[in-house]
């Protein structure tokens, strides 16, 4: 078992070490010439205005809520799938009925327009 | 076990009988042997990655009846190559507004959720990472790391495109993780085990790959992959005609190289996963021999990664209400109905009346899902029939002319 992550734990240490190497080598190899000018921001060609860190639209916090509570049912529904074999068919049911409820919950977001977009 | 059997256990066995001899403790031996491993599947994704973007440039070229690289090496087989090389000498800029350390963790972070999702693969028997016993949800887990490196890419850039990307990337990357959860799902229950090992040797036999048992659930999958990793049908974070680059638009050199990196990676290990989940993997024929597993992986992958390009360079990209419609109010409930239908029969087939190793377990769960096919086009078919789609064309209008100069009168005759 702890063989298994160690397996993940050095694949942490060498995906990280992937990216940050070809960018260390790319900071010694390449030129380094900041200037005002190439350092802003940019949009086009033309002078940033205004604030850029707006607060996002509620609606994006809705799309994340509902997204919030299907991933939770999966986190609830993965065990129930992989433990098959020993439920009885009452348990089957009753996670069907779990689904269904969750289902529910989404019917009620439709039908209360959440998720149009606007 | 000889060489040309199973090359990678015959040197792993060698190197432990090596390291033995040395006598080194039998820990340290597992460390080293690991990290070998470990290297040797970081590298492969990372390599093939430059192969990756030939095939996909060459192959989009193809469909839009252009030649693609040709200059570099034979075929134009080296302009990655030197993609790399100009890209690692380009200058590295920051923009000044930036939150500059969470603008150079993303492009790591997007390269790290990619690799991560490496380790659980199996290329062959034995030829695994890790079979953790949770690897179904440690691909989901490690796979939102993606998202976080895009929105946070796209935030800390402090440019109002970006922003706008990491927006977008809010809305569809977090919705579509909902039915790619969900179909997931269903390999999991079907093998009844979260290990992508075990889910693999679940489907020994040509008829028991879990693509004829739920095809609706394999479609599903491939996708809410797809618009995981953003790619055509689904670019709305990356659009480049609306918003120039999306979330990637103040990075330059390696750290775009990075970021560029992760998403063809990301391209790929979707279509590794389909085939892995929904199409019995490395399985194939003369899979005794790892060799041979590991040809029929990479051949059936690819024909995937077709798919994927294929769809890439076909379909225009959809609107952000389309998109997220399409999710909410199809795949998800559509996912769900799939779900709970394949569950109550497999319960029944399996656990119910015993019937594991015959035709009969896919073909009922192949005929309950062509129903549910038909019924939810059924469903479209009245749900299009009610409200008749909206002619996007105009009324007839004239034209702008250019103004004509004023008419000359007519040239008196000369006569008279």
């Amino acid at each position: 078992m702890l063989d298994n992550w160690l397996f993940v734990g050095l694949m942490l240490v060498v995906a990280i070490g992937f990216p940050i190497v070809p960018i260390l080598v790319a900071r010694l190899i390449g030129p380094s010439r900041p200037n005002r000018i190439k350092s802003e921001t940019y949009e086009c060609g033309i002078e940033t205005v205004g604030e850029t860190w707006v607060q996002f639209k509620v609606q994006y916090y809705i799309y994340a809520l509902v997204f919030l509570i299907f991933d939770i049912e999966a986190v609830f529904l993965f065990p129930w799938a992989v433990a098959f074999d020993q439920l009885a068919l009452f348990a089957v049911v009753e996670g069907i009925i779990f689904i269904i409820i969750l289902f529910g919950g989404l019917l009620y977001a439709w039908n209360r327009g959440i998720l149009e977009w606007v | 076990m000889g060489f040309f059997n199973d090359p990678i256990h015959f040197i792993a066995a060698w190197l432990e009988g090596l390291f033995t001899g040395w006598g080194l403790p039998a820990g340290l031996i597992n460390v080293i042997l690991t990290f070998l491993g470990v290297f040797l599947v970081a590298n492969f994704g990372m390599l093939y990655v430059i192969f990756l973007i030939w095939v996909e440039r060459k192959l989009a070229a193809r469909m839009q009846d252009r030649l693609g690289p040709n200059r570099v090496g034979p075929y134009g087989l080296f302009q990655t190559i030197a993609d790399i090389v100009k890209l690692f000498t380009k200058e590295d800029t920051t923009p000044e507004g930036a939150d500059k350390a969470v603008f150079n963790i993303a492009p790591i972070m997007a390269v790290v959720s990619v690799l991560l999702i490496w380790a659980v693969i199996p290329f062959a028997e034995g030829w695994i990472g890790t079979d953790l016993s949770v690897g179904a949800l440690y691909i989901v887990a490690v796979g939102s790391f993606g998202i976080v490196a895009t929105l946070i890419a796209g935030w800390s850039s402090n440019n109002k495109f970006a922003l706008l990307g990491a927006f977008r990337t809010v809305a569809q990357l977090v919705s579509y993780e909902v039915p790619l959860v969900l179909s997931l799902m269903i390999p999991v229950l079907l093998a009844r085990s979260m290990g992508i090992g075990s889910i693999v040797e679940a489907q020994t036999n040509w008829y028991s790959i879990f693509f004829f048992m739920a095809p609706i659930a394999a479609l599903i999958f491939f996708i809410s992959s797809i618009a995981e990793v953003g790619r055509t049908p689904f670019d709305l974070l990356e659009a480049e005609s609306e918003i120039v680059a999306g979330f990637h638009i103040e990075y330059s050199g390696a750290k775009f190289a990075m970021i560029f990196a992760a998403e063809f990676l990301h391209a790929f290990t979707i279509s590794v996963l389909t085939i892995t989940l929904f199409f019995g993997g490395w399985q194939g024929l003369g899979d005794q021999y790892p060799l041979v597993a590991w040809v029929w992986f990479m051949v059936k992958s690819m024909m995937a990664y077709f798919t994927v390009a294929w769809i890439r360079t076909t379909l225009p990209r959809l609107r952000i209400d389309h998109m997220l419609n399409y999710n909410w109010k199809f795949l998800t409930p559509l996912a769900l109905a799939v779900l709970v239908v394949t569950a109550l029969l497999d319960w029944l087939i399996v656990n119910g009346f015993g019937t594991t190793e015959t035709i009969w377990r896919p073909a009922i769960l192949f005929a309950a899902n062509v129903l549910i096919g038909w019924v939810t086009y059924a469903l479209l078919r009245r749900r299009a029939a009610q409200r008749p789609a909206r002619l996007v064309v105009g009324t007839p209008r004239p034209v702008a002319r250019p103004p004509q100069p004023p008419a000359q009168p007519e040239p008196e005759a000369a006569a008279d």
